[in-house]
């Protein structure tokens, strides 16, 4: 019962926001969706606290969905330590977002339709994380998918707005085509798609062979590969990256509760449930691991010279993605999901903080054109500061930290417990994290420190955001302070077989959360290192010497010219496959179909005029009496003529 | 009411006869125009309620006929109706839509209103008597009968080029049936009979069945319409009325998909088998050519036309997987585009009947003043689109997945589809409904008044049930998908046998 009223009190809330809310009015439309977001939220840590602590699982059935053949799927909710975790994940953040909301978009006049969405999106990544087959997971899936196209597009006015909503789309159509490709594998392979029974026969199917697309390929390496397509698009990973960023375009609270802490995460999500699967295809696994690494680099180096302040934290957020990808690839899933829920924190916070700041500047987005505001915005300049303390890892090894600093900092053990050729894995992300520091302090001290550079209106009339925004910033604040070292036991240390139960699976040869416990002493410091340097670095660029930035993108012009592009991606892409298609579909239309179908037709009937010889003028307007009269007389002869064969044919007999 | 001795095939499928006969005695005045508009309304509402009494007692747990009527006809020809788990859905949906095609008609259909109203009435008699004919030449006549309405519709109550689209839409199709109806003959020479269940018992010889496979193919592919034959369908639809466009797409094309399977497969289980690549290699290339054309597009209804053709792509593919998936999912997606296109088509009616173009660029911005449009059009499009939670997902998804177990290579191309109908949907929807409200002549639109909302909310309310809980329709086909899947086995497995020896 306490697992049906976190998922469907959120939609109950989009229903009534989004098809009464000009009857009942914004305000209502806010208590409404905000309230029973509220109540979830109680409720999942009551579930996290039954699950995590009382080891309770549950299946929760709903109702039927698809029956045809063997195929047999219903609506139901899984109950487990990884859903539980999702669960206040997902409530938590949403809810703070909700109320956030109300003081964020207090002057927008469709407002109800904003909650409507929120509430819609929350519903459908509450069914994503609870769903006990994949096919309800994939429901999710594009119902998340379908919420962050309305909210990106939410001020559909605005011509970027709408083309960053479509990209962000149908790019994620591009991992749902594998994502699909993937479940009908499984169902050819295993004849079900619910998680119990899928995962009880991936074990004997290890290491054999199918044939997909004329090749023989192992089994689970291709379908998991497949599936991690699907994990790609959502989660923004290399190469079906490009939508994250301009998805921006949607209002801050949306980049926070979507972009940040909860959709884009589902990609993690996905790949731990069914680290059943992986778990028998290493292979996938490198390929899992390689991403996240290059994804963790690539969006950390874009993320060194973006000047909109959102942009930073996108592709920080995209960098964070990769490290937990990466994590999940060395067999380390709960590392990777505590990654997920520590970063759930510190990244809402920057998020909400940006648009605490945004806020203030009347809409400023480029950090070029703000400096300075630390004394005008001291409580959003502090709970900046301390989600960056979190994100940038600031911890002291073997005594304690901001959250970012024990998830994060264990993946890097992990990664080098996991011995990768020549360590590459572990070296990669250790450098990435002093960028990480690198980007982060840039953005807090081109924001906040310095001289300003706003215009001097602007400046003057900035101000701290209202409490109702505040307060949802004092409670992310306190989780980024407080979420690593509290359950740091639980998710990745001693109690962790009592926490996660059954809802991870790790191989019996899959010893690699024992032996990140047990690396050199210097591994631990490595990032501890980065970060400081990182942060060393950025103070000397943005603090000391305001000067060296310019200089530095001078000198290396090219290099900061390929970084400013986000390594030209979108200019590719662009040229590859949506001019492409667009060209291919005009001239497919115009000489497929007209001239060479048309052609053939118009041709033909042409030339049946000219035989008849053109008793009948087309352009009289009465040609259809001349069409009836010859489908009946048609009808006529045909009828008589059977008529007469059937009398024959019955004769003979 | 006792329905095993009622024949309610008859009645409900020439119920609206009736209506005809009613509205050919009213004088061509106003008032007259009004009592045909309501007289036809009443005779669909009608057969609409009486044709669940079909539904509510249909026996799903049996592949036989049912509600079957047999009665001496024209010689050795026999009257023979009833329906299976495959048929019956295909005629709720005609008596469902054809209240709201009345309804969408109201205002828009101004000159010849009784004409207009018998034409209607007439086409739905004879869309209901092909899904129920049990009788080869009863079926052939429903069948191509049914053209006249059409052509005339678009003929006479069409838009600028009805002339050329009609007689498009007319060659195409007569030229398929001409070979359709000489199969027909032969069939008759060479099993002694026209009744289609037993038919269904006969084996043809192979070659044979290749002949008349490829027969009755001309026909249904025209009728689907499958790639390359698909031409005359945006040029029909974009022509059409309103409700021609909706009967065009919902009712008439699934013709072609039912043809398949209830001959097509059945009686030619070898050529089938041997000739399913054709329809693969046909339905790829349509799912992923009329796509792209489909973005490419600059008229709003030439562009759903062309994304219709890309679904039924689907729908083909399906069907020749033999797999129970696959043909599931093709009745479903049929019964759904039924749905989502005839919405589609009704959403672009009443944009054209406030401002008489179907130019996408005339429109954008629509979302400002039309918000009860705009979320409809959303969750149709979203339908279009094949977002799970509607309709027009499970279709998608049950026959990729009977898709995959046939073919990889079918499977992995048809897959494409999905990206690129979020493609072009989405990128219609942009320019019409969202973008800033900037043209003058769009300033003053009205969002949708309450006829247009009783037409289009039942609509909505399906789509998004059947995507929630498609179980009713999944479960009423279930029987007869198994029984045909395992005939077709049975079939191939027994030439296989034989060519063994």
């Amino acid at each position: 019962m306490i697992y049906l009223a976190i998922v469907f009190l959120p939609i109950v809330g989009a229903l009534i926001a989004g098809l009464f809310g000009r009857f009942i009015g914004a305000r209502a439309s806010e208590f409404i969706t905000t309230g029973l977001l509220i109540i979830a939220t109680v409720l999942s840590w009551v579930a996290f606290v039954r699950v995590g602590f009382d080891a309770e699982t549950a299946r929760v059935p709903v109702m039927r969905w698809i029956t045809s053949g063997e195929l047999d799927i219903a609506w139901s909710l899984r109950i487990d330590t990884l859903t539980a975790v999702m669960l206040v994940v997902v409530t938590t953040v949403s809810a703070l977002v909700h109320v956030y909301s109300i003081g964020y978009m207090h002057e927008d006049p469709s407002r109800s339709r904003f909650f409507a969405y929120l509430s819609l999106f929350t519903f459908a990544m509450l069914m994503l994380v609870t769903s006990d087959n994949l096919l309800q997971m994939f429901f999710g899936w594009e119902g998340v998918g379908l919420a962050s196209y309305l909210l990106i597009g939410f001020w559909y006015t605005k011509p970027e707005a709408n083309a960053a909503a479509i990209k962000a789309f149908v790019v994620n159509r591009v991992g749902d085509f594998g994502f699909m490709l993937g479940m009908f594998g499984l169902f050819f392979v295993f004849n079900t798609l619910n998680f119990d029974p899928l995962f009880e026969a991936t074990a004997q199917a290890a290491g054999k062979s199918f044939n997909f697309l004329g090749y023989e390929v192992d089994i689970l390496t291709t379908l998991c590969l497949l599936l991690f397509m699907g994990a790609m698009g959502k989660s923004a990973q290399f190469l079906l990256h490009t939508w994250l960023p301009d998805a921006m375009e949607g209002p801050t609270p949306v980049s926070a509760l979507i972009h940040a802490a909860t959709m884009v995460t589902a990609g993690v999500f996905m790949v731990a449930r069914l680290s059943p699967i992986f778990e028998y295809a290493p292979t996938a696994l490198e390929v899992v691991t390689l991403v996240g690494t290059v994804t963790a680099f690539f969006a950390a180096t874009v993320g060194l010279v973006q000047n909109d302040i959102k942009r930073v934290i996108a592709y920080s957020t995209c960098s964070q993605l990769g490290y937990m990808f990466a994590a999940l690839g060395v067999g380390a899933y709960s590392v990777g999901i505590f990654h997920l829920f520590t970063h759930a924190f510190f990244k809402a916070l920057l998020f909400l903080g940006a648009g605490s700041v945004i806020h203030a500047m009347h809409h400023e987005q480029d950090m070029r054109n703000m400096g300075g505001l630390a004394g005008k915005i001291p409580i959003t300049w502090a709970m900046m500061l301390i989600g960056t303390l979190a994100l940038t890892g600031v911890g002291i090894p073997h005594v304690a930290g901001f959250a970012g600093f024990h998830s994060k900092d264990a993946i890097i053990e992990a990664t080098f417990a996991a011995h990768t050729p020549g360590n590459f894995v572990f070296w990669v992300l250790v450098f990435t994290a002093f960028l990480t520091a690198f980007y982060s302090w840039r953005l807090v001290f081109m924001t906040f420190h310095g001289k300003t550079r706003a215009a001097p209106d602007v400046f003057k009339h900035a101000h701290e955001s209202p409490w109702v925004m505040l307060v949802p910033l004092f409670v992310l604040a306190f989780g980024a302070v407080v979420a690593g070292f509290v359950f740091a036991p639980y998710f990745i240390g001693e109690s962790y077989a009592e926490f996660w139960g059954k809802a991870l699976f790790t191989a019996p040869s899959n010893h690699i959360l024992h032996d990140m416990h047990h690396v050199e002493e210097w591994v631990y410091w490595a990032p501890f290192l980065a970060m400081a340097s990182g942060f060393a670095l950025s103070w000397i660029f943005y603090v000391q010497a305001p000067w060296l930035p310019e200089a530095t993108a001078r000198t290396f012009r090219p290099i900061y010219l390929f970084l400013l592009n986000k390594w030209y991606f979108d200019e590719l892409y662009n040229w590859l496959f949506v001019r492409s298609a667009k060209g291919l579909g005009r001239f497919l239309w115009k000489a497929g179909d007209g001239a060479v179908i048309d052609g053939t037709i118009n041709g033909t009937a042409d030339s049946v005029q000219w035989t008849t010889g053109r008793v009948v003028k087309l352009q009289s307007g009465y040609i259809y009496h001349y069409a009836f009269a010859m489908l009946i007389g048609v009808a006529l002869i045909l009828t008589y003529f059977l008529r007469s064969l059937v009398m024959t044919g019955g004769a003979g007999q | 009411m006792n329905l095993t001795t009622t024949p309610i095939l008859s009645i409900i499928t020439f119920l609206p006869l009736l209506g005809v006969l009613c509205i050919a005695f009213l004088p061509s005045t106003p008032a007259g125009d009004r009592n045909a508009r309501w007289i036809a309304l009443y005779a669909t509402l009608f057969t609409f309620v009486i044709s669940l009494l079909i539904w509510l007692n249909f026996d799903p747990t049996t592949a036989d006929f049912q509600f079957v009527e047999e009665h001496a006809w024209l010689g050795p020809l026999r009257y023979k109706m009833g329906v299976d788990g495959i048929s019956m859905l295909f005629v709720i949906l005609t008596t469902f839509l054809m209240p709201l095609c009345i309804l969408a008609s109201w205002e828009s259909v101004n000159h010849r209103v009784k004409e207009y109203m018998i034409a209607f009435l007439v086409l739905e008699t004879l869309m209901i008597g092909v899904f129920c004919a049990l009788d080869l030449i009863l079926f052939y006549l429903f069948f191509e009968a049914g053209l006249i309405p059409m052509f005339l519709i678009i003929g006479i109550w069409g838009g600028k080029r009805r002339i050329y689209a009609s007689f498009k839409f007319f060659l195409y199709t007569l030229l398929g049936s001409v070979l359709m109806l000489i199969a027909m003959l032969a069939m008759y020479w060479q099993a002694g009979t026209t009744d289609i269940p037993t038919l269904m018992q006969t084996e043809f010889p192979r070659d044979m069945q290749w002949w008349l496979w490829l027969a009755f193919f001309a026909s249904f592919a025209v009728k689907m319409p499958m790639w390359p034959v698909h031409t005359w369908l945006p040029d029909a639809h974009v022509e059409a009325p309103t409700a021609g466009s909706v009967i065009l797409a919902a009712i008439l094309l699934k013709m072609g998909g039912y043809g398949f399977l209830r001959f097509s497969l059945p009686m030619f289980p070898l050529a089938s088998h041997e000739l399913a690549p054709l329809i693969f290699v046909l339905s790829v290339t349509a799912i992923i050519y009329t796509s792209l054309v489909a973005l490419a597009q600059e008229d709003i209804k030439k562009l759903i036309a062309y994304s219709s053709v890309a679904h039924m792509g689907f729908v083909t593919m399906g069907i020749f997987t033999f797999t129970h998936q696959g043909i599931d999912g093709a009745i479903f997606q049929m019964l759904s585009h039924g749905i989502v296109s005839a919405a589609l088509f009704l959403c672009v009616g009443i944009i054209y009947d406030r401002m008489h173009t179907r130019e996408i660029a005339a429109y954008g911005g629509l979302a400002a003043r039309m918000p009860i449009y705009a979320f409809c059009f959303m969750v149709f499009t979203m339908a279009n689109v094949g977002l799970p939670g509607t309709s027009g997902f499970i279709g998608e998804f049950l026959t990729m997945l009977g898709a995959f177990q046939a073919n990889t290579w079918v499977a992995f191309l048809a897959a494409t589809g999905i990206i690129l109908s979020a493609g072009y949907a989405l990128y219609l929807y942009r320019r019409v409904v969202f973008g800033p409200l900037e043209k003058q002549s769009l300033m003053n639109i009205a969002d949708m008044k309450p006829r247009e909302i009783a037409i289009i909310a039942p609509l909505v309310i399906l789509t998004i049930f059947f995507g929630f809980y498609p179980a009713p329709l999944l479960d009423v086909m279930a029987v007869s998908v198994k029984n045909l899947v395992m005939n077709y086995q049975a079939a191939i497995g027994q030439a296989a046998a034989v060519a063994a020896q």
